[in-house]
C-alpha cells in the first residue's frame, strides 16, 4: 500500500461519490455542483498522471465554463424538481443490470484477461505533459485538427445563437 | 416418234395453250362482270370463248397438216422431284387435235343453244340470277376438257379428268334445291361424283403402277419403256391397263359403274348434251385409245375391255326400251353407244372407236338438244294451257315435261325439232347414208372379224337401238297429243333451233370422215396410233345391220305407230314381254342391287362410325367424360384447393404475419428517449460480451 | 504516480457506468446531459492513463480536442433544451415522446 495508491484510492472514492451524488440528487442545482466537484477531482487525478496542462484545461473549460453554462440553464428553466410518476418501471432494474454487466465485462478485461495493463507505468521523461510539450505537439502534428476544432466552435456558437433566437421578434 | 418440243407462244403449235386459256378467260369475265352486264353479254362471252378455242383447234389442225408427227408444247414447269418430272406440256398430235376439234366445235354449238335454252329454263325454275353461274361452269368444263385432251402425261390428263368430273357434279346439281324431295338433283350430282371417284381411284392406281414400273408419267416415255420391257412386264402392264379400264368405266359409265349417267339427266339439257353425251363420257374412250400401246401389250386387259363394252351395250339397250322419260332413253342409249366404242377399243379397232366417238357426238348432242327443245316446247304449252284453262285443270298432278306418255303429235306443233330429231334418230339407228351407219358398221365389221361373241352382243344392241329410237319417235311426234301441254306446245326460237340444224348437218355428212374407200380419219389418226390395218369393208355385216335396223323400226311402228298410244294407256310392250318389261323398266334393279350390296352397308358403317365411334366414344366419352371432366376437376382443384387455399393463403398469411409482427414490433417504438438509450447500451454491452467471449 | 494503469482505467470504467446509469434513469433532460458529460470525462481519464502508460502525448492531445468538442456540444445542446422548454414548458424527457409508433 504505497502512498500513491492511497492517494489514488482517496481521489477515486471522492470521484465516485460525487458522481453518485450527481445521479441521486433530486435538486438539479445540487447535481450540477456535484458534477463540478467530480470534474475537479478528475483534474487532480490528471495532475497526478503527469497531465498538467490538461488538468488546467479541465478546470478552466470543463468545470469553469461548461458547468457554469449548465448552471445558467438550470437557473433559467427553474427545473429544480422533477414531477410526475415514473412511467417506465422497468427502466431502473434494466439499467442496474446493464451497469453491472458492463462493470463485469470491463473488470474481466482489465483484471482477468491476458492484457498487459497490470503493470506499473514507467518513469516519465522530462516535461511530459507540460504545456510547452503539449503545445509543441499540437501546433506541429495536430495543426489541422486545431483549425477544424476552431471552426467547430464557431459553428457551435452560431448554432446556439440561432437556436435561442426569439421568433417573435422575427415576425415583425 | 420423237416429238418436236415447242415453247408456248412460238408458231402455230405454240398457240395451243390458248385453247385452254380462252375458256378460262371467258369464265373469269363472266364471273366478275356477268351478273352486272346481263344475259346477252354472258352468253356471247361464253360462246365466244369456246368459239375462239375452236379457232385455235383449227390452227392446230393446220399445223399438223404441215408437220403430221405433232409437237409437244411446253407451257410451264410443274413438278420436279427426284426422278419424277412432270412439266405442264401439251401433246399436240392427230388424236388430241381430233378430240379438240370435236369438243370445241360441238361445245360452241351447244353454248349458243344454251344461251337461248337457259333463258327460258331459269325462268321456268324461278331463279333468273343463276344464268351467269351456268355459263361459268360451262366454260370451266370446256377448259378442263381441253386440259384432259392435251395432256402430255398421266398426271396432266388426270387434272383435266378430275376437273370435268367436278364440272359434271356442279352442273348436274345446278338446280340443287329442286328434284325429288327438294334434294333429288343434289343427290344425283353426288351419285355421279362418287361413282366417278371410284373410277378415279382406278386411274390413280394405274398411274402409280406406271410410275413404279417405268419411272415416268409422260405418255411417250411410258410407252417406249413398256415396249422395250417386252414380255417381262406383261403382268404390270396388265395391272395398269385393268385399273385404267376401271377409270374409263367410271368416266364413260360402263358396267359396273353405269348407274350415275341416268341420274345425271337431272341436270339441264345442254349439260346432258355436252357433258353426258359428247365430251366427258367419251374421255374414257379417249383415254383407252391414248394408252393403246399398253393395251396392245396386254391382251387379257383388251379382252376384258371388249367384254365390258359389249355387255354394257346390250344391258343399256334393253333398259332403254322400257323408259318413258325422253332423256332417260337417250341416256341409256348413250351408255349403250359408249359400250360400242369401248368394245371397239378393246378389239384394237381404235380408229373405229374414235370414228364412232365423233359421229356419236354429233347425233347424240343433236338428239339431246332436240329433246331439250321438245321439253321446253311442252313447258311453254303447259304455261299456256294453265292460262287458258280454269277451275279443274288447275288441280292437276305435278306436271313432268319429260314424260313421253304425255306427249304425242308434236311433229305438227314443232316441225323443225321433229325433222332434226328424226335425222338424229336415224343416224343413231344406223341407217345409211347418215353418219352413224358408217361408224357403227366399222365396229361391227371388226367385231365379226376378231370376236364373234361380242359381235353377237353388239348386233343385238344395235337392233334394240333402232327399236327404241323408233318407239321414241312414234310416241313423241306422231299420234295425237295426250295432254293439254302437248296440245299447246310451241316451237323453240332460232337461237335454239339454229345449232340443231347445224348438228343435223354434221350428223348427215359426218360419215364422210371415214368412208370405206376413203379412210381419211384412219390415215389421219394413223400418224399417232401407228399404221393399223385399214378395216376392210364387210358387205355382209353391213347388209345384216341395215336389215336388222329396218326390222326394228318396223316392229316399233307396229307397236307404237300403227295405233298410236292413247292418253292413259299402258305401254303395249308390257303385254308382250310381261315380267321382262318390269325388269327393263326398273333398269334390272341395278341401283337397288348396289344399294343392298354396298350403299346400305356403307351408310350403316358411316352411321356407326359417326354415332358410336365419333359421337359416343370419342366425343362423349373421351372428350367430355375423360378429358373435359378430368381437366375440369384438375382446374377446379387448382382453382379452389390450390389457388384459393394455398396460394391465397400464403399471400394473405404473409400479409397477416407481417401485420401481426408489425403490431408487436411497433410497441418497441415507445417514443421515450430513455428506452432508446437503453436499447443502445444493451447493444453495446452485448457486442462487448460477444467479443470477449470470442477470445 | 505509480499506480497500475488498470486501476485508473477501472475507475474510468466505473465513472462511465455511472454515467450510463444516469442517462438511463434520470428524467431531467439537463441531468441526462450532465451524465453524458460524465461519460465523456471518464473517457478522457482513460486516455490520460494510457498516455501516461505509453509515454505518448497523443492521448493528452486527444483529450484536449475532446474537451473542445464537449464544449461546443454543450453550447448547442443547452440551446436546444431551452428551445424545447419554450415549446413544451417542461424538460421531462419522458414527455418528449411524439416519435411514439
Amino acid at each position: 500500500m504505497t502512498p500513491d495508491l492511497i492517494l489514488f484510492l482517496t481521489l477515486a472514492a471522492v470521484a465516485v461519490a460525487t458522481a453518485v451524488g450527481m445521479l441521486a440528487s433530486r435538486n438539479a442545482v445540487y447535481s450540477v455542483l456535484f458534477l463540478v466537484m467530480n470534474f475537479i477531482t478528475v483534474a487532480v487525478l490528471y495532475l497526478l498522471l503527469n497531465a498538467a496542462f490538461i488538468a488546467m484545461v479541465q478546470v478552466t473549460v470543463y468545470a469553469g465554463a461548461i458547468m457554469v453554462l449548465f448552471l445558467f440553464v438550470v437557473m433559467l428553466l427553474g427545473a429544480e424538481r422533477s414531477a410526475g410518476d415514473e412511467r417506465l418501471r422497468w427502466q431502473r432494474p434494466a439499467a442496474a443490470v446493464l451497469g453491472l454487466t458492463l462493470l463485469g465485462e470491463t473488470g474481466y478485461v482489465l483484471f482477468a484477461g491476458a492484457t498487459t495493463s497490470g503493470g506499473l507505468p514507467g518513469a516519465v521523461v522530462g516535461d511530459f505533459g507540460s504545456p510547452a510539450a503539449v503545445g509543441l505537439m499540437l501546433f506541429n502534428d495536430y495543426l489541422v485538427p486545431i483549425e477544424v476544432a476552431s471552426l467547430l466552435l464557431l459553428v457551435a456558437m452560431v448554432g446556439a445563437i440561432v437556436l435561442s433566437r426569439d421568433d417573435r421578434k422575427k415576425a415583425r | 416418234m420423237p416429238l418436236r418440243e415447242v415453247a408456248a407462244g412460238v408458231g402455230l403449235f405454240g398457240s395451243a395453250a390458248w385453247i385452254i386459256a380462252f375458256p378460262v378467260l371467258g369464265l373469269v369475265l363472266n364471273l366478275v362482270l356477268g351478273r352486272r352486264l346481263g344475259e346477252r353479254f354472258t352468253g356471247v362471252v361464253a360462246s365466244g370463248a369456246v368459239a375462239l378455242s375452236f379457232g385455235i383447234a383449227v390452227l392446230q389442225f393446220l399445223a399438223l397438216r404441215a408437220a403430221p408427227e405433232g409437237a409437244r408444247v411446253m407451257v410451264a414447269d410443274w413438278i420436279a422431284i427426284g426422278s419424277l418430272s412432270v412439266p405442264w406440256a401439251l401433246k399436240i398430235d392427230t388424236l388430241s387435235v381430233t378430240m379438240m376439234l370435236m369438243v370445241t366445235g360441238v361445245s360452241t354449238l351447244i353454248h349458243i343453244y344454251a344461251a337461248g335454252y337457259m333463258h327460258d329454263d331459269v325462268r321456268f325454275q324461278g331463279d333468273p340470277g343463276r344464268y351467269t353461274r351456268f355459263f361459268v361452269y360451262f366454260n370451266l368444263f370446256v377448259a378442263c376438257m381441253m386440259i384432259l385432251v392435251t395432256g402430255d402425261s398421266f398426271l396432266t390428263l388426270f387434272v383435266g379428268w378430275e376437273g370435268v368430273g367436278l364440272c359434271s357434279y356442279l352442273l348436274i346439281g345446278f338446280w340443287y334445291e329442286k328434284g325429288a324431295g327438294g334434294i333429288g338433283n343434289a343427290l344425283a350430282g353426288k351419285k355421279a361424283f362418287i361413282t366417278n371417284r371410284i373410277g378415279d381411284f382406278g386411274f390413280l392406281i394405274a398411274m402409280f403402277l406406271a410410275f413404279w414400273a417405268f419411272g415416268s408419267l409422260r405418255f411417250d416415255e411410258v410407252f417406249q419403256r413398256a415396249e422395250e420391257a417386252g414380255p417381262a412386264a406383261v403382268g404390270v402392264i396388265t395391272g395398269i391397263t385393268l385399273f385404267l379400264l376401271l377409270g374409263a368405266a367410271g368416266k364413260s359409265a360402263q358396267l359396273p359403274l353405269v348407274v350415275w349417267l341416268p341420274d345425271a339427266m337431272a341436270g339441264p339439257t345442254p349439260v346432258s348434251a355436252l357433258i353426258h353425251a359428247a365430251t366427258m363420257v367419251t374421255a374414257g374412250v379417249y383415254m383407252i385409245v391414248r394408252n393403246h400401246v399398253l393395251f396392245d401389250l396386254a391382251p387379257f386387259s383388251s379382252n376384258a375391255v371388249t367384254w365390258v363394252g359389249g355387255l354394257t351395250a346390250l344391258f343399256a339397250a334393253t333398259v332403254a326400251v322400257g323408259q318413258y322419260d325422253i332423256k332417260k332413253v337417250l341416256a341409256y342409249s348413250t351408255i349403250s353407244q359408249l359400250g360400242f366404242m369401248v368394245a371397239a377399243a378393246g378389239l384394237g379397232a381404235y380408229v373405229a372407236a374414235m370414228f364412232h366417238l365423233l359421229t356419236h357426238a354429233f347425233f347424240k348432242a343433236l338428239l339431246f338438244l332436240s329433246a331439250g327443245s321438245v321439253i321446253q316446247g311442252v313447258e311453254k304449252g303447259h304455261q299456256h294451257a294453265g292460262e287458258h284453262a280454269a277451275g279443274p285443270d288447275r288441280h292437276e298432278a305435278p306436271f313432268d315435261p319429260n314424260d313421253m306418255r304425255t306427249m304425242g303429235g308434236l311433229r305438227r306443233r314443232m316441225p323443225v325439232t321433229f325433222w332434226v330429231y328424226l335425222i338424229g334418230a336415224l343416224a343413231l339407228a344406223g341407217i345409211p347414208p347418215l353418219a352413224g351407219f358408217f361408224s357403227k358398221d366399222e365396229i361391227l365389221a371388226e367385231a365379226s372379224r376378231i370376236h364373234p361373241a361380242v359381235y353377237g352382243l353388239l348386233t343385238a344392241a344395235a337392233f334394240l337401238t333402232a327399236f327404241y329410237m323408233g318407239r321414241q319417235i312414234w310416241l313423241v311426234f306422231f299420234g295425237s297429243p295426250r295432254s293439254a301441254p302437248s296440245a299447246h306446245a310451241e316451237e323453240s326460237r332460232l337461237v335454239v333451233t339454229g345449232p340443231l340444224v347445224a348438228l343435223a348437218g354434221l350428223a348427215i355428212l359426218g360419215g364422210a370422215l371415214n368412208l370405206p374407200g376413203l379412210p381419211a380419219l384412219a390415215s389421219w389418226l394413223g400418224r399417232t396410233l401407228g399404221e393399223a390395218e385399214a378395216a376392210a369393208f364387210n358387205p355382209l355385216v353391213a347388209l345384216v345391220s341395215i336389215l336388222l335396223a329396218l326390222v326394228a323400226i318396223a316392229a316399233a311402228w307396229l307397236l307404237y305407230g300403227r295405233r298410236p298410244l292413247a292418253e292413259g294407256e299402258a305401254d303395249p310392250l308390257r303385254r308382250l314381254l310381261g315380267p321382262v318389261f318390269v325388269g327393263i323398266q326398273n333398269k334390272w334393279w341395278i341401283d337397288e342391287f348396289y344399294d343392298w350390296l354396298v350403299v346400305r352397308r356403307y351408310v350403316r358403317l358411316a352411321a356407326f362410325l359417326a354415332e358410336v365411334i365419333d359421337g359416343r366414344f370419342w366425343h362423349d366419352w373421351f372428350h367430355d367424360t375423360l378429358m373435359a371432366r378430368s381437366f375440369r376437376m384438375g382446374t377446379r382443384w387448382l382453382a379452389e384447393a390450390f389457388d384459393l387455399r394455398v396460394i391465397d393463403g400464403a399471400a394473405n398469411g404473409l400479409a397477416d404475419l407481417i401485420k401481426a409482427a408489425a403490431g408487436r414490433l411497433h410497441r418497441l417504438q415507445t417514443g421515450f428517449v430513455r428506452n432508446y438509450a437503453l436499447a443502445l447500451f444493451l447493444g453495446a454491452v452485448g457486442l462487448l460480451a460477444y467479443f470477449l467471449l470470442q477470445r | 504516480m505509480n499506480v497500475p494503469t488498470s486501476y485508473v482505467v477501472g475507475l474510468s470504467a466505473l465513472l462511465f457506468t455511472l454515467g450510463v446509469i444516469g442517462v438511463l434513469v434520470r428524467r431531467n433532460a439537463i441531468v441526462v446531459f450532465m451524465s453524458v458529460e460524465l461519460m465523456l470525462n471518464a473517457g478522457n481519464l482513460a486516455f490520460i492513463a494510457f498516455a501516461r502508460a505509453s509515454q505518448s502525448l497523443g492521448g493528452q492531445v486527444f483529450v484536449f480536442f475532446t474537451i473542445a468538442v464537449a464544449a461546443a456540444e454543450v453550447a448547442v445542446g443547452l440551446a436546444l433544451i431551452v428551445t424545447i422548454f419554450k415549446a413544451k414548458h417542461s424538460i421531462d424527457i419522458d414527455q418528449m415522446s411524439s416519435l411514439k409508433g
